[in-house]
């Protein structure tokens, strides 16, 4: 019976606050939808590097004809001995080095016209354009520098380039992204603490005369204190349900329509953002409790 | 039941201390009133009674207990041995009459099952049985102030505070307020009531405590409202 009595007493304040509730639920509510976003964001980068870096290569190119304009290709194209030599030096690095390729002049034509059919350039280039390679796969791909060092400035070696470069463009955008919401959540959360402060506040002075009773009959300070605290955990509960919702909903949105138009993308399922929202709820109830209770100290003296 | 010890209270930046070197003790089962024009330092001793405010020098025992020394965290232990009533009844407006008592009990924590035995009990007390149900603001000022007593005396307190119970009623309610607290006082609870009606002080002939400015001036038993030849 004291619970249907407490309960009661929650549901009477929040729907005497009601305008202030709906405004601690919504700033709660994108305050944690944010606050999810990023951290799903981060797992997206993360898995993101574990199948991409998989997939990465280190280029080495070769000078082709049309790169007598390039300092180290001034003795022309390479030959075919300086390719083997490069082939030599990378089986020497074996543990390191996993495997490597060839990629003549011929093939790197095919890839291009592949993957650019209605690039205008195809006419004008010819097959001789393009610089043969060896495409390594290291077992390590941070340790791209190794390559580069032993390689760069090899007689008939024109550049060294590791594809992680091309990813870390997009790691950084998805970082970046990471980091505004990061920054949005922080200005959110201080305005759903200070509207939590606030409501807490109207309310317990709007509550003066039952608070004021409830300490003279001798009820303890707990006691005239949890119904705000419940109330404020309270609202801050439907906010988290309603980040929730959000995240699902964003996440139905990323796979019904974004997913088929950025193929390149794996996106991170389901499970992810469900893992999310309990840290959500937990997190928004008790950020709210704690600041109705120091709100109270200071508003609510026994 | 109530003693004061050299008992001084001065606020923050006042000059003057409300209540300044006060010594007296209350026994069990006595009726007392307190007397004195406003600013004489009557609120400020029922407050420290309360413990509401702490005595700046002195010590207020109240109960057997050293309200100085009383950690926060007790305070409500300590005021449900007692009851208070005000001046201004201090009623919830949108409860009963029945549920206002109730709420004195339902925040401490008391069964339902007793709460429904005792409320009804006690309205019948204070000369309210029957009209439980009823709202605040449809009774009249008496009958209100019986609602705060039945409140303040449901959970049958050693000590009751009552500060100007009477004064916001016109003579006839008062005359039956005072003969509801002499009933209370009868069964041995201990009254201590802050007043500025004369009439009923003099009527009742009780002790009287009366300060000024302060200090007390006057502690009679059997007394009077004021001095008279």
């Amino acid at each position: 019976m004291r619970a249907q009595f407490v309960l009661s007493e929650i549901g009477v304040g929040l729907r005497r606050n009601l305008t202030m509730t709906i405004a601690v639920v919504v700033s709660v509510a994108l305050s944690l939808a944010l606050a999810g976003a990023s951290l799903l964001v981060r797992d997206q980068v993360n898995s993101m590097k574990d199948y991409w870096y998989d997939k990465v290569e280190v280029s080495i190119y070769f000078c082709a004809k049309a790169d007598h304009n390039s300092p180290q290709c001034a003795a022309g194209a390479a030959t075919d001995d300086q390719i083997k030599q490069v082939k030599a030096d990378l089986d020497k690095l074996t543990p390191l080095v996993q495997s490597s390729t060839f990629e003549s002049p011929q093939e790197a034509y095919q890839h291009f016209k592949q993957s650019n059919p209605d690039n205008p350039l195809l006419a004008a280039v010819g097959a001789d354009a393009l610089p043969a390679s060896w495409r390594v796969k290291l077992s390590d791909p941070t340790k791209y520098d190794v390559i580069q060092s032993a390689f760069a400035g090899k007689p008939g070696v024109k550049s060294v380039e590791d594809q992680r470069k091309i990813l870390e463009n997009l790691f950084g955008l998805l970082r970046g992204l990471q980091t505004a919401a990061f920054v949005i959540m922080a200005l959110m959360l201080c305005v759903a603490l200070l509207l939590i402060v606030n409501t807490v506040r109207v309310s317990a002075f709007s509550r003066r005369r039952e608070t004021g009773i409830m300490r003279l009959v001798g009820a303890s300070n707990f006691y005239v204190q949890m119904p705000f605290i419940a109330e404020a955990a309270f609202a801050a509960l439907l906010g988290a349900g309603l980040a929730s919702l959000l995240l699902v909903g964003g996440h139905f949105f990323i796979h019904g329509w974004l997913a088929k138009k950025v193929l390149f993308i794996n996106f991170i399922g389901l499970s992810s953002v469900l893992a999310v929202i309990p840290l959500l709820v937990v997190v928004g109830m008790a950020m709210a409790g704690i600041a109705a209770f120091f709100t109270l100290r200071k508003y609510l003296k026994v | 039941m109530i003693r004061f010890d050299n008992v001084s209270k001065t606020y923050p930046k006042q000059n003057r201390p409300a209540l300044d070197n006060v010594s007296l003790e209350i026994e069990k089962g006595e009726f007392v009133f307190l007397v004195g024009s406003s600013g004489s330092g009557k609120s400020t001793f029922l407050r420290l009674c309360l413990r509401e405010e702490r005595p700046s020098t002195g010590a207020v025992h109240v109960l057997g207990k050293d309200l100085g020394k009383l950690s926060n965290w007790k305070v409500p232990h300590m005021r449900r041995q007692l009851g208070t009533v005000f001046q201004d009844f201090r009623l919830l407006p949108n409860k009963t009459v029945g549920q206002n008592v109730a709420f004195a009990l339902e925040v401490i924590g008391k069964p339902k099952s007793a709460i429904n035995k005792v409320v009804p009990e006690v309205l019948d007390l204070v000369g309210l049985g029957g009209k439980e149900e009823r709202m605040p603001g449809e009774l009249s000022g008496g009958e209100q102030q019986r609602v705060a007593i039945a409140r303040a005396f449901v959970n049958r307190p050693m000590l009751l505070i009552a500060d100007e119970p009477t004064g916001n009623l016109d003579p006839q309610n008062s005359v039956g307020i005072m003969k509801l607290l002499d009933r209370i006082n009868r069964t041995g609870t201990t009254v201590l009531m802050a007043t500025h009606d004369q009439a009923i002080v003099d009527q009742m002939r009780k002790r009287v405590i009366e300060l000024d400015k302060g200090l007390l001036v006057r502690d009679q038993a059997r007394g009077v409202y004021g001095y008279q030849s």
